[in-house]
């Protein structure tokens, strides 16, 4: 064993420790910011996988992507709804766990059985090591060129829907007659729409 | 370059891959809080960008095109991330609460 795959073999149990404590971690925790912080952990030790598989290009796009934004978001939307609620007790709530805890057991014990005895076809060609980044940029402007501009719409269509999704409805004018409306009107008159009907708390908004 | 597939096994990404995508179904069907839902999507995202890769370095290597799917999904899974916490959002401006086990409104 050279010194090389010595240091490899390492990085791999790391990652891998790291990988699997960490995913633990994010589901089993009760702090979910702690969940948060470890769901970057996570992410951060599959960009190392991606580096361990010789692919530079993605690894630097999973960091980017996901702990610099889809983290980010995570951690924002945490700070936005992280209201201390006691959630009510539900029946049966040990059993529903084990059970499905049985079933994600079976799940996983299927998706080995099919990893360890199919017959891949390993080794194949010789992987490219540092041109992948060439490779991946010639794929995405030639043979790709449909499915990186349909991302890009996506992009721009989850953009807007997100942004329509989150805003409060408040119109500056009315829609049927055109009329200013009272903005201080709107935002009092506005109450949750689908608060249930034991809910006698108040309106957050009246209290703003 | 030194071809990774002689050091670690595709076997060894595989089974890595399938736990953590186990965990992530665990967490998707137990989670009270939404956001830990969310949360667990992600986590089944990255399994299966893991499988993606592995095959791709394995088996495709001189045309990863594994790779690039994967920068499909990395794409489309930040979509469903800015997406679904809007909605996150909205709901929680509607009901007041993150709880999954009250966001029952349509179920039978």
């Amino acid at each position: 064993m050279t010194i090389a795959s010595v240091t490899q073999l390492v990085c791999f149990i790391a990652l891998s420790l790291t990988l699997v404590l960490g995913s633990l971690g994010v589901v089993l925790l009760p702090n979910i910011v702690y969940s948060a912080f470890l769901l970057a952990g996570v992410f951060l030790s599959v960009a190392g996988l991606y580096l361990l598989l010789n692919a530079s290009f993605v690894a630097a796009a999973q960091v980017l992507v996901y702990v610099g934004a889809v983290n980010v978001l995570i951690l924002f939307a945490i700070m936005l709804v992280n209201k201390k609620e006691a959630m009510a007790e539900i029946p049966g709530l040990l059993l529903r766990r084990v059970l499905s805890g049985a079933v994600c057991l079976g799940l996983f014990l299927l998706i080995l059985r099919v990893d360890l005895t199919t017959p891949w076809a390993v080794p194949g060609p010789i992987p490219l090591g540092d041109d992948s980044t060439v490779l991946i940029g010639i794929h995405l402007f030639s043979d790709y060129l449909l499915p990186f501009e349909l991302a890009s719409v996506l992009l721009l269509m989850a953009m807007i829907g997100a942004i329509v999704l989150a805003r409060r409805d408040v119109f500056s004018s009315d829609v049927i007659t055109g009329e200013a409306a009272d903005q201080g009107l709107i935002e009092k008159e506005r109450t949750p729409l689908l608060l249930e009907s034991t809910a006698g708390e108040t309106n957050l908004l009246e209290k703003v | 370059m030194p071809a990774t597939s002689i050091d670690i096994p595709l076997q060894a990404y595989l089974v890595l891959a399938a736990i953590l995508f186990c965990t992530g179904v665990w967490g998707l069907i137990n989670s009270r809080n939404a956001v830990r839902v969310l949360m667990s999507i992600e986590l089944m995202l990255n399994a299966v960008n893991i499988n993606l890769m592995a095959f791709s370095s394995y088996i495709d290597g001189q045309q990863i095109r594994g790779q690039v799917f994967a920068i499909f999904v990395i794409t489309v899974a930040a979509a469903e991330a800015a997406v679904g916490l809007a909605i996150l959002l909205s709901l929680y401006r509607n009901r007041e609460t993150v709880d999954m086990e009250r966001f029952n409104l349509l179920r039978w």
